[in-house]
Protein backbone atom coordinates (compact mmCIF):
# COMPACT_ATOMS: atom_id res chain seq x y z
CA UNK A 1 0.00 0.00 0.00
CA UNK A 2 1.48 3.25 -1.00
CA UNK A 3 1.29 6.00 1.89
CA UNK A 4 -1.19 9.18 1.47
CA UNK A 5 1.38 11.10 3.25
CA UNK A 6 5.11 10.74 4.94
CA UNK A 7 8.12 13.38 5.40
CA UNK A 8 11.67 12.74 4.91
CA UNK A 9 14.39 13.81 6.52
CA UNK A 10 11.94 16.91 7.34
CA UNK A 11 13.49 19.27 9.91
CA UNK A 12 11.90 22.54 11.24
CA UNK A 13 14.31 25.27 12.70
CA UNK A 14 12.31 27.96 15.00
CA UNK A 15 15.04 30.92 14.36
CA UNK A 16 18.76 28.84 15.12
CA UNK A 17 16.99 26.41 17.51
CA UNK A 18 16.42 22.60 15.63
CA UNK A 19 13.15 21.92 17.00
CA UNK A 20 12.56 18.74 14.34
CA UNK A 21 15.72 16.66 13.63
CA UNK A 22 15.17 14.70 10.76
CA UNK A 23 11.82 12.75 10.94
CA UNK A 24 11.13 10.08 8.19
CA UNK A 25 7.78 8.74 8.84
CA UNK A 26 4.58 7.75 6.48
CA UNK A 27 1.43 7.33 7.01
CA UNK A 28 -1.21 4.73 4.72
CA UNK A 29 -4.65 5.50 4.47
CA UNK A 30 -6.86 4.94 6.84
CA UNK A 31 -6.60 4.50 10.44
CA UNK A 32 -5.06 6.11 13.78
CA UNK A 33 -1.65 7.51 14.36
CA UNK A 34 -1.11 8.72 18.15
CA UNK A 35 2.09 10.72 18.72
CA UNK A 36 3.10 10.75 22.26
CA UNK A 37 6.06 11.79 23.90
CA UNK A 38 6.75 14.67 26.60
CA UNK A 39 5.93 18.99 26.78
CA UNK A 40 8.94 20.00 24.30
CA UNK A 41 9.46 16.91 22.27
CA UNK A 42 8.02 18.53 18.90
CA UNK A 43 5.41 16.06 18.24
CA UNK A 44 3.26 19.16 18.05
CA UNK A 45 5.10 20.94 15.53
CA UNK A 46 5.63 17.75 13.46
CA UNK A 47 1.50 17.75 13.12
CA UNK A 48 1.33 21.49 12.50
CA UNK A 49 3.95 21.09 9.81
CA UNK A 50 1.34 18.14 7.78
CA UNK A 51 -0.86 21.09 7.08
CA UNK A 52 1.71 24.34 6.97
CA UNK A 53 0.14 25.42 9.90
CA UNK A 54 3.73 25.98 11.01
CA UNK A 55 3.62 29.22 8.17
CA UNK A 56 1.95 31.13 9.89
CA UNK A 57 4.95 31.59 13.12
CA UNK A 58 7.24 33.61 11.78
CA UNK A 59 11.32 32.54 11.79
CA UNK A 60 10.30 29.29 10.86
CA UNK A 61 12.82 26.98 8.24
CA UNK A 62 11.50 23.90 7.27
CA UNK A 63 13.59 21.30 5.32
CA UNK A 64 13.19 18.10 4.10
CA UNK A 65 9.94 16.67 2.00
CA UNK A 66 6.48 16.30 3.12
CA UNK A 67 5.19 14.43 0.48
CA UNK A 68 1.02 14.30 0.40
CA UNK A 69 0.01 11.62 -2.62
CA UNK A 70 3.47 11.87 -3.74
CA UNK A 71 3.40 15.93 -3.77
CA UNK A 72 5.51 18.37 -1.88
CA UNK A 73 3.45 20.52 -0.13
CA UNK A 74 5.92 23.33 0.24
CA UNK A 75 6.09 23.65 -3.25
CA UNK A 76 5.32 26.51 -4.31
CA UNK A 77 2.25 25.47 -6.74
CA UNK A 78 0.53 24.42 -3.47
CA UNK A 79 -2.78 25.94 -2.62
CA UNK A 80 -2.84 26.70 1.37
CA UNK A 81 -6.55 26.45 1.54
CA UNK A 82 -7.06 23.60 -0.59
CA UNK A 83 -4.12 22.17 1.44
CA UNK A 84 -6.06 22.36 4.21
CA UNK A 85 -9.60 21.20 2.77
CA UNK A 86 -7.61 17.90 2.09
CA UNK A 87 -5.73 18.23 5.80
CA UNK A 88 -8.10 19.48 8.42
CA UNK A 89 -7.17 19.95 11.83
CA UNK A 90 -8.57 19.91 15.49
CA UNK A 91 -7.44 21.90 18.01
CA UNK A 92 -6.81 21.53 22.03
CA UNK A 93 -8.99 24.24 22.49
CA UNK A 94 -12.38 23.95 20.72
CA UNK A 95 -12.29 26.81 18.64
CA UNK A 96 -16.21 27.09 17.16
CA UNK A 97 -16.84 30.69 15.22
CA UNK A 98 -18.81 32.60 16.97
CA UNK A 99 -22.07 31.39 14.46
CA UNK A 100 -24.71 29.27 14.35
CA UNK A 101 -23.65 25.63 14.36
CA UNK A 102 -24.72 25.39 11.08
CA UNK A 103 -22.42 27.87 9.60
CA UNK A 104 -19.65 26.84 11.84
CA UNK A 105 -19.97 23.36 9.93
CA UNK A 106 -21.20 24.64 6.64
CA UNK A 107 -18.24 27.12 7.18
CA UNK A 108 -16.17 25.58 4.59
CA UNK A 109 -18.37 25.00 1.92
CA UNK A 110 -19.43 28.51 1.80
CA UNK A 111 -16.00 29.60 1.47
CA UNK A 112 -15.63 27.45 -1.80
CA UNK A 113 -18.92 28.97 -3.23
CA UNK A 114 -21.27 26.57 -2.26
CA UNK A 115 -24.57 27.91 -1.57
CA UNK A 116 -27.14 25.88 -2.98
CA UNK A 117 -29.25 24.91 0.65
CA UNK A 118 -30.42 21.50 -0.10
CA UNK A 119 -26.57 20.31 -0.61
CA UNK A 120 -25.66 22.64 2.49
CA UNK A 121 -28.13 21.08 4.73
CA UNK A 122 -27.41 17.50 3.48
CA UNK A 123 -23.68 18.20 4.70
CA UNK A 124 -23.84 19.68 8.01
CA UNK A 125 -26.57 17.03 8.72
CA UNK A 126 -24.10 13.86 7.18
CA UNK A 127 -21.25 15.67 9.37
CA UNK A 128 -22.49 16.42 12.57
CA UNK A 129 -23.69 12.58 12.49
CA UNK A 130 -20.57 11.43 11.69
CA UNK A 131 -19.09 13.84 14.51
CA UNK A 132 -21.49 11.96 16.74
CA UNK A 133 -22.96 15.06 17.65
CA UNK A 134 -26.19 15.46 15.74
CA UNK A 135 -28.83 14.61 18.00
CA UNK A 136 -27.76 16.03 20.74
CA UNK A 137 -27.57 19.44 18.78
CA UNK A 138 -30.29 19.01 15.74
CA UNK A 139 -32.76 21.06 17.36
CA UNK A 140 -31.31 24.03 17.97
CA UNK A 141 -28.93 24.04 14.62
CA UNK A 142 -29.22 27.86 14.33
CA UNK A 143 -28.04 28.62 18.21
CA UNK A 144 -24.55 29.86 18.19
CA UNK A 145 -21.59 27.09 18.73
CA UNK A 146 -20.55 28.49 21.83
CA UNK A 147 -23.57 27.83 24.63
CA UNK A 148 -22.90 24.43 23.64
CA UNK A 149 -20.47 22.31 26.08
CA UNK A 150 -16.85 21.92 25.23
CA UNK A 151 -17.10 18.22 24.50
CA UNK A 152 -20.25 19.57 21.86
CA UNK A 153 -18.10 22.53 20.60
CA UNK A 154 -15.29 20.25 19.83
CA UNK A 155 -17.01 17.67 17.91
CA UNK A 156 -18.74 20.29 16.06
CA UNK A 157 -15.27 21.38 15.41
CA UNK A 158 -14.28 18.28 14.33
CA UNK A 159 -17.95 18.41 11.87
CA UNK A 160 -16.42 21.45 10.41
CA UNK A 161 -13.75 19.69 9.34
CA UNK A 162 -15.67 16.76 8.11
CA UNK A 163 -17.99 18.96 6.14
CA UNK A 164 -15.03 19.87 3.43
CA UNK A 165 -14.69 16.18 3.08
CA UNK A 166 -10.73 15.87 3.68
CA UNK A 167 -8.34 12.92 3.58
CA UNK A 168 -6.29 13.43 6.41
CA UNK A 169 -7.32 14.64 10.12
CA UNK A 170 -5.06 16.15 12.51
CA UNK A 171 -5.88 16.26 15.93
CA UNK A 172 -3.60 18.47 18.73
CA UNK A 173 -4.76 16.91 21.94
CA UNK A 174 -8.62 17.45 21.19
CA UNK A 175 -9.74 16.33 24.66
CA UNK A 176 -6.97 17.96 26.86
CA UNK A 177 -9.59 20.46 27.76
CA UNK A 178 -12.69 17.89 28.24
CA UNK A 179 -13.81 16.16 31.29
CA UNK A 180 -13.60 12.18 30.67
CA UNK A 181 -17.48 11.73 29.20
CA UNK A 182 -16.58 13.74 26.37
CA UNK A 183 -13.03 12.65 25.99
CA UNK A 184 -14.72 9.31 25.76
CA UNK A 185 -17.49 10.63 23.18
CA UNK A 186 -14.64 12.11 20.99
CA UNK A 187 -12.55 8.78 21.37
CA UNK A 188 -15.46 7.05 20.20
CA UNK A 189 -16.13 9.20 16.95
CA UNK A 190 -12.26 8.90 15.83
CA UNK A 191 -12.93 5.15 16.29
CA UNK A 192 -15.92 5.65 14.03
CA UNK A 193 -13.67 7.77 11.36
CA UNK A 194 -10.40 5.68 11.25
CA UNK A 195 -11.81 3.40 8.56
CA UNK A 196 -12.80 6.43 6.07
CA UNK A 197 -10.17 8.93 7.11
CA UNK A 198 -6.40 8.72 7.71
CA UNK A 199 -5.83 10.15 11.78
CA UNK A 200 -2.64 11.52 12.98
CA UNK A 201 -3.63 12.55 16.81
CA UNK A 202 -1.22 14.52 19.37
CA UNK A 203 -2.05 13.48 22.60
CA UNK A 204 -0.75 13.62 26.36
CA UNK A 205 -3.25 11.08 27.91
CA UNK A 206 -1.33 7.72 26.88
CA UNK A 207 -4.21 5.74 27.73
CA UNK A 208 -5.91 7.63 24.95
CA UNK A 209 -2.79 6.40 22.54
CA UNK A 210 -3.78 2.71 23.31
CA UNK A 211 -7.13 2.68 23.43
CA UNK A 212 -8.06 4.04 19.98
CA UNK A 213 -4.34 4.56 18.06
CA UNK A 214 -3.98 1.49 15.55
CA UNK A 215 -0.29 2.81 15.83
CA UNK A 216 1.97 5.15 18.09
CA UNK A 217 4.99 6.89 17.49
CA UNK A 218 7.33 8.17 20.20
CA UNK A 219 8.79 11.21 19.91
CA UNK A 220 11.21 12.70 22.58
CA UNK A 221 14.17 15.88 21.56
CA UNK A 222 12.73 16.38 18.20
CA UNK A 223 13.34 12.68 16.95
CA UNK A 224 11.24 9.74 16.68
CA UNK A 225 12.62 7.30 19.15
CA UNK A 226 10.43 4.30 18.04
CA UNK A 227 6.80 3.82 15.51
CA UNK A 228 5.25 1.03 15.87
CA UNK A 229 2.13 -0.77 16.13
CA UNK A 230 0.13 0.11 19.87
CA UNK A 231 0.26 -2.92 21.41
CA UNK A 232 3.53 -3.46 20.79
CA UNK A 233 4.22 0.06 22.19
CA UNK A 234 2.19 -0.36 25.42
CA UNK A 235 3.16 -3.86 25.92
CA UNK A 236 6.87 -4.71 24.48
CA UNK A 237 8.83 -1.76 23.17
CA UNK A 238 11.75 -1.87 21.53
CA UNK A 239 13.74 0.91 23.08
CA UNK A 240 14.15 2.14 26.77
CA UNK A 241 13.57 5.27 26.32
CA UNK A 242 10.08 4.53 25.06
CA UNK A 243 9.36 2.22 27.76
CA UNK A 244 10.24 4.55 30.74
CA UNK A 245 8.27 7.03 29.08
CA UNK A 246 5.26 5.51 28.88
CA UNK A 247 5.37 3.97 32.52
CA UNK A 248 5.91 7.31 34.26
CA UNK A 249 10.18 7.19 34.91
CA UNK A 250 10.50 10.51 33.02
CA UNK A 251 8.50 13.06 31.26
CA UNK B 1 13.04 8.13 38.52
CA UNK B 2 11.88 6.46 41.81
CA UNK B 3 8.40 6.06 41.36
CA UNK B 4 5.75 5.49 43.83
CA UNK B 5 4.68 2.50 41.50
CA UNK B 6 8.05 0.99 42.11
CA UNK B 7 7.34 1.09 45.98
CA UNK B 8 3.93 -1.16 45.62
CA UNK B 9 5.74 -3.49 43.06
CA UNK B 10 8.94 -4.37 45.24
CA UNK B 11 5.72 -4.87 48.00
CA UNK B 12 4.04 -7.19 46.12
CA UNK B 13 7.45 -8.58 44.84
CA UNK B 14 8.38 -9.35 48.02
CA UNK B 15 5.09 -11.12 49.52
CA UNK B 16 5.20 -13.47 46.31
CA UNK B 17 9.17 -14.16 47.08
CA UNK B 18 8.36 -15.05 50.56
CA UNK B 19 5.18 -16.85 49.76
CA UNK B 20 7.71 -19.10 47.29
CA UNK B 21 9.75 -19.50 50.22
CA UNK B 22 6.53 -20.59 52.69
CA UNK B 23 5.21 -23.24 49.79
CA UNK B 24 9.43 -24.47 48.94
CA UNK B 25 9.54 -24.88 53.04
CA UNK B 26 6.06 -27.00 52.86
CA UNK B 27 7.27 -29.07 50.41
CA UNK B 28 10.36 -29.83 52.21
CA UNK B 29 8.61 -30.82 55.48
CA UNK B 30 5.29 -33.01 53.74
CA UNK B 31 8.37 -34.65 52.22
CA UNK B 32 10.25 -35.04 55.25
CA UNK B 33 6.98 -36.25 57.18
CA UNK B 34 6.28 -38.65 54.74
CA UNK B 35 9.58 -40.17 54.92
CA UNK B 36 10.31 -39.88 58.63
CA UNK B 37 6.84 -41.33 59.23
CA UNK B 38 6.30 -38.70 61.17
CA UNK B 39 2.33 -38.10 61.77
CA UNK B 40 2.72 -35.04 63.81
CA UNK B 41 4.20 -32.96 61.65
CA UNK B 42 1.97 -33.94 58.58
CA UNK B 43 -0.82 -33.19 60.47
CA UNK B 44 0.92 -29.59 61.31
CA UNK B 45 1.35 -28.98 57.35
CA UNK B 46 -2.40 -29.81 57.52
CA UNK B 47 -3.27 -27.26 60.00
CA UNK B 48 -1.54 -24.73 58.13
CA UNK B 49 -2.20 -25.03 54.39
CA UNK B 50 -4.45 -21.77 55.04
CA UNK B 51 -1.42 -19.92 55.64
CA UNK B 52 -0.46 -20.29 51.99
CA UNK B 53 -4.29 -19.78 50.82
CA UNK B 54 -4.58 -16.41 52.24
CA UNK B 55 -0.80 -15.28 50.96
CA UNK B 56 -2.16 -16.38 47.25
CA UNK B 57 -5.60 -13.95 48.35
CA UNK B 58 -3.34 -11.38 49.29
CA UNK B 59 -1.26 -11.07 46.68
CA UNK B 60 -3.87 -11.49 44.11
CA UNK B 61 -6.14 -8.07 45.76
CA UNK B 62 -2.92 -6.28 45.68
CA UNK B 63 -2.00 -6.83 42.23
CA UNK B 64 -5.50 -5.75 41.09
CA UNK B 65 -5.16 -2.82 43.43
CA UNK B 66 -2.19 -2.31 41.08
CA UNK B 67 -3.58 -1.96 37.80
CA UNK B 68 -6.40 -0.58 38.93
CA UNK B 69 -5.13 2.25 40.49
CA UNK B 70 -1.58 2.48 38.70
CA UNK B 71 -2.86 0.86 35.21
CA UNK B 72 0.94 -0.29 34.71
CA UNK B 73 2.21 -1.25 31.16
CA UNK B 74 5.25 -3.07 29.34
CA UNK B 75 7.15 -4.30 32.13
CA UNK B 76 5.68 -3.35 34.73
CA UNK B 77 2.35 -4.89 33.39
CA UNK B 78 4.54 -8.12 33.31
CA UNK B 79 5.36 -7.94 37.10
CA UNK B 80 2.28 -7.51 37.94
CA UNK B 81 0.67 -10.29 35.74
CA UNK B 82 3.74 -12.73 36.60
CA UNK B 83 3.02 -12.81 40.42
CA UNK B 84 -1.03 -12.38 39.78
CA UNK B 85 -0.63 -15.88 37.37
CA UNK B 86 2.62 -17.74 39.39
CA UNK B 87 0.67 -17.46 42.84
CA UNK B 88 -1.98 -19.57 41.69
CA UNK B 89 0.45 -22.08 40.75
CA UNK B 90 2.15 -21.91 44.17
CA UNK B 91 -0.75 -22.24 45.60
CA UNK B 92 -1.60 -25.16 43.98
CA UNK B 93 1.90 -26.93 44.71
CA UNK B 94 1.31 -25.88 48.01
CA UNK B 95 -1.95 -28.10 48.21
CA UNK B 96 -0.17 -30.89 46.88
CA UNK B 97 2.54 -31.03 49.67
CA UNK B 98 -0.73 -30.53 52.09
CA UNK B 99 -1.88 -34.12 49.37
CA UNK B 100 1.15 -35.42 50.59
CA UNK B 101 0.56 -34.95 54.24
CA UNK B 102 -2.48 -36.53 54.24
CA UNK B 103 -0.93 -39.84 52.54
CA UNK B 104 1.60 -39.73 55.52
CA UNK B 105 -1.00 -40.13 57.77
CA UNK B 106 -2.83 -42.61 55.74
CA UNK B 107 0.13 -44.79 55.42
CA UNK B 108 1.18 -44.72 58.94
CA UNK B 109 0.47 -48.52 60.49
CA UNK B 110 0.96 -50.24 57.50
CA UNK B 111 3.40 -52.10 55.82
CA UNK B 112 5.87 -50.76 54.03
CA UNK B 113 8.13 -50.73 51.31
CA UNK B 114 11.55 -49.69 52.36
CA UNK B 115 12.86 -49.55 48.75
CA UNK B 116 10.15 -47.80 47.55
CA UNK B 117 10.27 -45.01 49.87
CA UNK B 118 14.02 -44.75 49.53
CA UNK B 119 13.33 -43.39 45.88
CA UNK B 120 10.50 -41.47 47.17
CA UNK B 121 12.69 -39.21 49.45
CA UNK B 122 15.40 -38.85 46.30
CA UNK B 123 12.39 -37.65 44.47
CA UNK B 124 11.37 -35.59 47.37
CA UNK B 125 14.79 -34.03 48.06
CA UNK B 126 15.31 -32.98 44.29
CA UNK B 127 11.51 -31.44 43.86
CA UNK B 128 12.31 -30.02 47.21
CA UNK B 129 15.50 -28.79 45.25
CA UNK B 130 13.29 -27.71 42.38
CA UNK B 131 11.06 -25.30 44.35
CA UNK B 132 14.17 -23.40 45.57
CA UNK B 133 15.40 -23.26 42.30
CA UNK B 134 12.48 -21.70 40.95
CA UNK B 135 11.61 -19.36 43.39
CA UNK B 136 15.44 -18.19 43.24
CA UNK B 137 15.21 -17.77 39.18
CA UNK B 138 12.11 -15.29 40.15
CA UNK B 139 13.90 -13.34 42.53
CA UNK B 140 16.93 -12.81 39.96
CA UNK B 141 14.68 -12.67 37.28
CA UNK B 142 16.32 -15.26 34.94
CA UNK B 143 14.84 -16.53 32.57
CA UNK B 144 18.10 -19.17 31.96
CA UNK B 145 17.56 -20.44 34.95
CA UNK B 146 14.01 -20.77 34.80
CA UNK B 147 14.46 -22.57 31.82
CA UNK B 148 16.75 -25.35 33.19
CA UNK B 149 14.06 -26.44 35.29
CA UNK B 150 12.61 -28.60 32.78
CA UNK B 151 15.73 -30.50 33.06
CA UNK B 152 14.62 -30.97 36.60
CA UNK B 153 11.72 -31.86 35.77
CA UNK B 154 12.55 -34.74 33.25
CA UNK B 155 14.62 -36.68 36.07
CA UNK B 156 11.71 -36.26 38.53
CA UNK B 157 9.26 -38.26 35.73
CA UNK B 158 12.02 -40.90 35.42
CA UNK B 159 11.55 -41.04 39.48
CA UNK B 160 7.73 -41.02 39.25
CA UNK B 161 7.69 -44.13 36.58
CA UNK B 162 10.09 -45.96 38.64
CA UNK B 163 8.25 -45.54 42.07
CA UNK B 164 4.94 -46.31 40.28
CA UNK B 165 6.55 -49.73 38.51
CA UNK B 166 7.95 -50.66 41.86
CA UNK B 167 4.68 -50.02 43.77
CA UNK B 168 2.43 -52.20 41.30
CA UNK B 169 5.35 -55.04 41.27
CA UNK B 170 5.51 -55.24 45.08
CA UNK B 171 1.60 -55.42 45.02
CA UNK B 172 1.96 -58.50 42.76
CA UNK B 173 4.18 -60.19 45.16
CA UNK B 174 2.52 -59.41 47.99
CA UNK B 175 -1.04 -57.63 48.46
CA UNK B 176 -0.41 -56.63 52.15
CA UNK B 177 1.42 -53.66 51.17
CA UNK B 178 -1.72 -52.46 48.88
CA UNK B 179 -2.22 -49.21 51.18
CA UNK B 180 1.37 -48.04 51.30
CA UNK B 181 1.73 -48.79 47.75
CA UNK B 182 -0.71 -46.62 46.22
CA UNK B 183 0.02 -44.73 48.81
CA UNK B 184 3.66 -44.03 47.74
CA UNK B 185 1.95 -43.86 43.93
CA UNK B 186 -0.35 -40.78 45.01
CA UNK B 187 2.32 -39.13 46.45
CA UNK B 188 4.55 -39.55 43.08
CA UNK B 189 1.61 -38.09 41.46
CA UNK B 190 1.86 -35.00 43.89
CA UNK B 191 5.51 -34.23 43.77
CA UNK B 192 5.00 -34.34 39.81
CA UNK B 193 1.99 -32.35 40.05
CA UNK B 194 4.22 -29.86 42.29
CA UNK B 195 6.98 -30.14 39.41
CA UNK B 196 4.24 -29.34 36.59
CA UNK B 197 3.26 -25.49 38.85
CA UNK B 198 7.31 -24.90 39.38
CA UNK B 199 7.67 -25.52 35.20
CA UNK B 200 4.49 -22.92 34.87
CA UNK B 201 6.09 -20.58 37.17
CA UNK B 202 9.16 -20.59 35.08
CA UNK B 203 7.15 -20.02 32.01
CA UNK B 204 5.91 -16.50 33.69
CA UNK B 205 9.78 -16.05 34.57
CA UNK B 206 10.24 -16.13 30.97
CA UNK B 207 7.22 -14.14 30.17
CA UNK B 208 8.33 -11.52 32.78
CA UNK B 209 11.72 -11.16 30.97
CA UNK B 210 10.87 -11.09 27.30
CA UNK B 211 6.97 -11.03 26.64
CA UNK B 212 6.82 -14.31 25.35
CA UNK B 213 4.25 -16.93 26.48
CA UNK B 214 5.83 -20.36 26.15
CA UNK B 215 5.30 -23.69 27.25
CA UNK B 216 8.92 -24.80 28.54
CA UNK B 217 8.36 -28.62 27.74
CA UNK B 218 7.81 -27.99 24.48
CA UNK B 219 10.80 -25.51 23.91
CA UNK B 220 12.94 -28.45 24.72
Amino acid sequence: MSAILETHDLHVYYGKKEALKGIDLSFNEGGITALIGPSGSSKSTYLRTLNRMNDLIPDVTVTGDTLFRGQNIYSPQIDLVTLRKEIGMVFQQPNPFPFSIYDNVAFGLKLAGNQNREYLDQVVETSLKQAAVWDEVKDHLHDSALSLSGGQQQRVCIARVLAVSPDIILLDEPTSALDPISSSQIESTLLKLRADYTIIIVTHNLQQASRIADRTAFFMNGEVVEIDETKKIFMNPAKKATEDYISGRFG
Amino acid sequence: MRRLFDEELDELDNGFTEMGILVSNVVQQSVDAFINHDRQAAQNIIDHDHDINEREIQLESKSFEIIALYQPVTTDLREVVTILKAVSDLERAGDHARNIAYSTIDVKGNTRVAEIETELAEMGQLTTKMVKQAIQAYVDKDEEAAKTLVEVNEQLTAFHDQILRASYDNIAKDTGVLIAAMNYNKVADDLIRIADYLINVGEWIVYLKTGQIVELKLMK
